[in-house]
């Protein structure tokens, strides 16, 4: 009796208005809503910070900024955009669809939900408060080590790496209850009749994300803390006159960090598809053979960090190990591109820009794939590691593959949750700008870094000078391109065309059966599925 | 797939303690940073940042506000899920979310653990025996032999110097660590009497069970706190004391702190079983809290198998 009490109750009196509704809001939409809102200031000030890199870098030699700042702009710019950019999309993603597309009421845990969103604000503070504080002679400045924390490095730094510490502690236990929250919902919250293996795409890669999350941000936390108590309580876990071993940092960092890398693409290789189906107007090619790839390449995830330091140092047959299982997770990848580009065959496609941002991020995304199958090829990482090369390597697989998917998801959701069109010109605009300069900006990059030229420093022989130029400029390009982006959301939220409630043409799913923008409270009964 | 029979999932009403929490999290984070960065100090005992000694105090300060608030907003946060819970807001499909939820993070809990399992296995089968296999004309460790426990082989990082202690002795099996081995078991099967009284609504055997329990985790906590004191004082064996050191006294402190959360929240179901709460049906407060106890004593037994005995 009491809950059909609550809802009632809920439907007809007035929640808190203005900042205290976003502040104890229960409610998936208003919790998604704030992931994505959070994820775009995020995204803007990470980009930000890295046009300050690419000013630097504009010409050889130092002109704006020594190369403690330098390298401090790369550190916070790469976790910025990891975990307060992309992973928070993903989750705002998963909360305003995931109830929606499973036919769920909310999600499972909507005051944990809240208490995981509440938590990114205050790890964004810890990251980028160093930078103030310096200004006002307290400590020399954020960390220094870019976002990999190594040691003996981060063990010298200063109060920076500290407080990127805990922003880490901080952002993995939202993480954390974000994971712990989707397992549930998806477990328990399906529509009567939608069993595991009707689930939309998009549910798997997040179930999938979700798992890899639980197992690998607790060891995170792991490590940093050591770190911490290396720094200031005398341990000596990397250190060899106690006995410890500065790799064995690496080692438990990459043991998170490479699950991390699908960690940020699973739930776009989620939706991915769906977007697929919807414009080619056909159902998605292999549902089963994508699951049971997402399956694969989430359980080799966990088992092929060491490829991130080759070069370290390990015996030799540990070498072919790491390098024979990183090929192997190019399999399973092949069969998702596979399956993508056969739900496009012989459809009746049509490229409304989530299409547009659909079909760049394979061809882009495809490109990052198999320059990390080069990258995995231990002889030839012996040079390519450290270099621009690897630089190009993870901005084709996540800025491509991540923040150009999420794009996609961006356009190809916001009519439904606004409820009104954007504007499509503007949109198309904002692809061609964003894929061109994007190119622009990467391509020179794996030359200069097949060439030699490392990363992570502010100078550069003067051989490089041409290519970073038009990288530099790809990447001013780029980063105005996205106030194009933000224009088109605020003018799409603040009004426009009617969005009907299919909105396109295609569309399949339960999201797509409910007007648009949702009512607040939507399956309050829960439909039954076939 | 859902097996209920009510349609309706019940979605409680705003709350502002998440975000309160949030705030007290940033307070407790920015503190600890502040006072660590004031007091620290170097190997010989002098301070290592002169110029900013005047953060230690604040720093504290802001720990203990963000710890205070945090220990509130918990407080009010958990009763006003007591009080849900007793207004029948939670039934059967909402029971399986907690169950579900609990064990998805008790599953992060162990992962958590396994990172310091693996700096230990690591440190004892790479780190130490590879710092002592270099080649003689070679080695900066002359003298370093590969044994566990080992504290290392000492030398300048950082410009700090380390010398392992001459006074040092690894922790032994049996003494302490066996008798704490037997008190966590049998507080495993306290709780689980107690569970069986719950379900067969014997009040009485649930009230003992669980006050036999907490007095069994006083009970170690007590135990380990000597350990330590005895550790520190006696044995040379400190935190600093190299790979040893810091693999036992971070795996064995982090379990303790675990098992002081798990007494404080056997506390809390105690307190609501004498006041009458949890029906035979009925009580995943009860049973959430025994998941985390049993969690607690596995840990125990890899750490007294993996750090004590082997
Ligand atoms: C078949 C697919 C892939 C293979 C074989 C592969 C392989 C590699 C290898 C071997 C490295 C280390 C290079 C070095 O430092 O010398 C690397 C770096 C990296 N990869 Fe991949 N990769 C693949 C896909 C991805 C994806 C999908 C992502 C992200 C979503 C990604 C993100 C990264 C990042 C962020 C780094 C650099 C980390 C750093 O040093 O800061 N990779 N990749
Ligand atoms: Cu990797």
């Amino acid at each position: 009796m009491s809950t059909t009490t609550v809802a009632h109750h809920d439907e007809h009196h007035d929640h808190p208005t203005g900042i205290m509704r976003w502040l104890t809001t229960t409610n998936h939409k208003d919790i998604g809503t704030m992931y994505l809102t959070f994820s775009l200031i995020m995204f803007l000030v990470g980009g930000s910070m890295i046009l300050g890199i690419r000013a630097e870098l504009f010409k050889p030699g130092l002109q704006l900024m020594n190369p403690e700042f330098f390298n401090q702009l790369i550190g916070v710019h790469a976790l910025i955009m990891i975990f307060a950019a992309l992973m928070p999309a993903a989750t705002g993603f998963a909360n305003w669809m995931l109830p929606l597309q499973i036919g769920a009421p909310d999600m499972a845990l909507p005051r944990l939900n809240n208490w995981g969103f509440w938590i990114l604000p205050p790890s964004a503070i810890l990251l980028t408060l160093p930078f103030t504080l310096a200004l006002f002679g307290v400590g020399d400045g954020a960390l220094a080590t870019g976002w990999t924390f190594y040691p003996p490095l981060s063990v010298q730094g200063g109060i920076g790496v500290d407080f990127a510490i805990f922003a880490v502690h901080l952002l993995g236990i939202s993480s954390v209850l974000g994971s712990i929250n989707i397992i549930v919902t998806i477990y328990n919250m399906r529509a009567p009749g939608m069993t595991l293996m009707k689930m939309p795409m998009f549910a798997w890669g997040w179930l999938i994300t979700a798992f890899l999350l639980i197992a690998t941000i607790p060891v995170l936390a792991g490590a940093v803390t050591m770190l911490l108590t290396d720094r200031h309580f005398g341990t000596h876990f990397f250190d060899a006159a106690g006995g410890g071993d500065p790799i064995m940092f690496q080692h438990l960092f990459w043991f998170f960090g490479h699950p991390e890398v699908y960690i940020l693409l699973l739930p776009v290789w989620g939706f991915i598809p769906q977007i697929l189906q919807t414009f080619s107007r056909k159902p998605m090619y292999g549902y089963k053979a994508q699951v049971y790839s997402l399956w694969a390449i989430g359980a080799l995830a966990v088992v092929v960090w060491a490829h991130h330091f080759f070069t370290a140092g390990m015996p030799v047959p540990a070498l072919l190990y790491f390098m024979y299982s990183t090929m192997a997770i190019s399999l399973p990848l092949a069969v998702l591109f596979y399956c993508w580009i056969r739900t496009m065959w012989k459809g009746s496609m049509s490229f409304e820009t989530p299409m547009l941002f659909t079909v760049g991020w394979i061809i882009l995304f495809g490109i990052g794939g198999l320059t990390g199958l080069v990258l995995a090829d231990v002889a030839a990482d012996a040079q390519y590691h450290n270099s621009y090369f690897v630089v190009a390597h993870f901005h084709y697989t996540l800025f491509a593959g991540g923040i150009m998917g999420i794009m996609a998801g961006v356009y190809y959701w916001l009519p439904k949750m606004t409820g009104h069109m954007y504007n499509e010109k503007l949109g198309k605009l904002h692809f061609w700008l964003t894929a061109i300069s994007f190119n622009v900006t990467f391509i020179p990059q794996f030359f200069v870094g097949l060439a030699g030229m490392p990363r992570r420093i502010p100078d550069y022989a003067l051989q490089f000078a041409e290519f970073n130029m038009i990288s530099s400029i790809g990447a001013f390009v780029l980063g105005l391109s996205q106030l194009l982006f933000v224009y088109n959301i605020v003018s799409c939220a603040r009004g426009g065309k009617k969005a009907t409630d299919q909105v396109w043409e295609g569309a399949q799913g339960l999201e797509w059966t409910l007007p648009s923008p949702p009512p607040y409270h939507s399956f309050t009964e829960q439909p039954v599925v076939k | 797939m859902a097996s209920h029979s009510e349609n309706h999932y019940f979605v409680p009403h705003g709350s502002i303690y998440p975000a309160l929490i949030s705030v007290g999290l940033l307070s407790l984070a920015s503190g600890f940073v502040f006072n660590v960065t004031g007091s620290d100090t170097r190997m010989d005992g002098s301070i290592k940042n002169p110029a900013l000694t005047y953060l230690a105090t604040p720093g504290k300060y802001m720990m203990y506000l963000g710890l205070a608030i945090i220990l509130f907003m918990m407080f009010k946060w958990l009763s006003s899920v007591v009080t849900e819970s007793l207004t029948g807001q939670y039934k059967k499909w909402e029971d399986k979310s907690f169950r579900i939820g609990m064990i998805v993070f008790i599953c992060s809990e162990v992962a958590f653990f396994a990172a310091f399992f693996g700096a230990l296995f690591y440190m004892r089968v790479l780190s130490v025996p590879d710092l002592a296999s270099y080649a003689p004309d070679i080695t900066p460790y002359k003298d370093f032999l590969s044994t566990w426990p080992s504290q290392g082989p000492g030398g300048t990082v950082l410009g700090e110097s380390y010398k392992p202690d001459q006074a040092f002795h690894p922790m032994s099996w049996s003494g302490l660590p066996l008798i704490n081995t037997l008190l966590l078991l049998s507080s495993g099967a306290t709780i689980t009497w107690a569970h069986w009284g719950l379900i067969k609504n014997n009040r009485k055997q649930l009230v003992i069970g669980l006050f036999l329990t907490i007095a069994l985790g006083v009970t170690f906590l007590i135990c380990q706190a000597a350990e330590y004191h005895h550790a520190y004082t006696e044995m040379g064996l400190t935190l600093k004391s190299g790979a040893y050191g810091a693999t036992f006294f971070m795996l064995t402190g982090f379990h303790g702190f675990h098992v002081t959360i798990g007494t404080l929240m056997l506390i809390v179901i105690w307190l609501r079983s004498i006041k009458g709460h949890f029906t035979p049906e009925h009580h995943f407060g009860f049973e959430g809290v025994a998941w985390y106890w049993h969690f607690v004593d596995v840990v125990w037994l890899g750490l007294y198998i993996f750090v004590y005995m082997l």
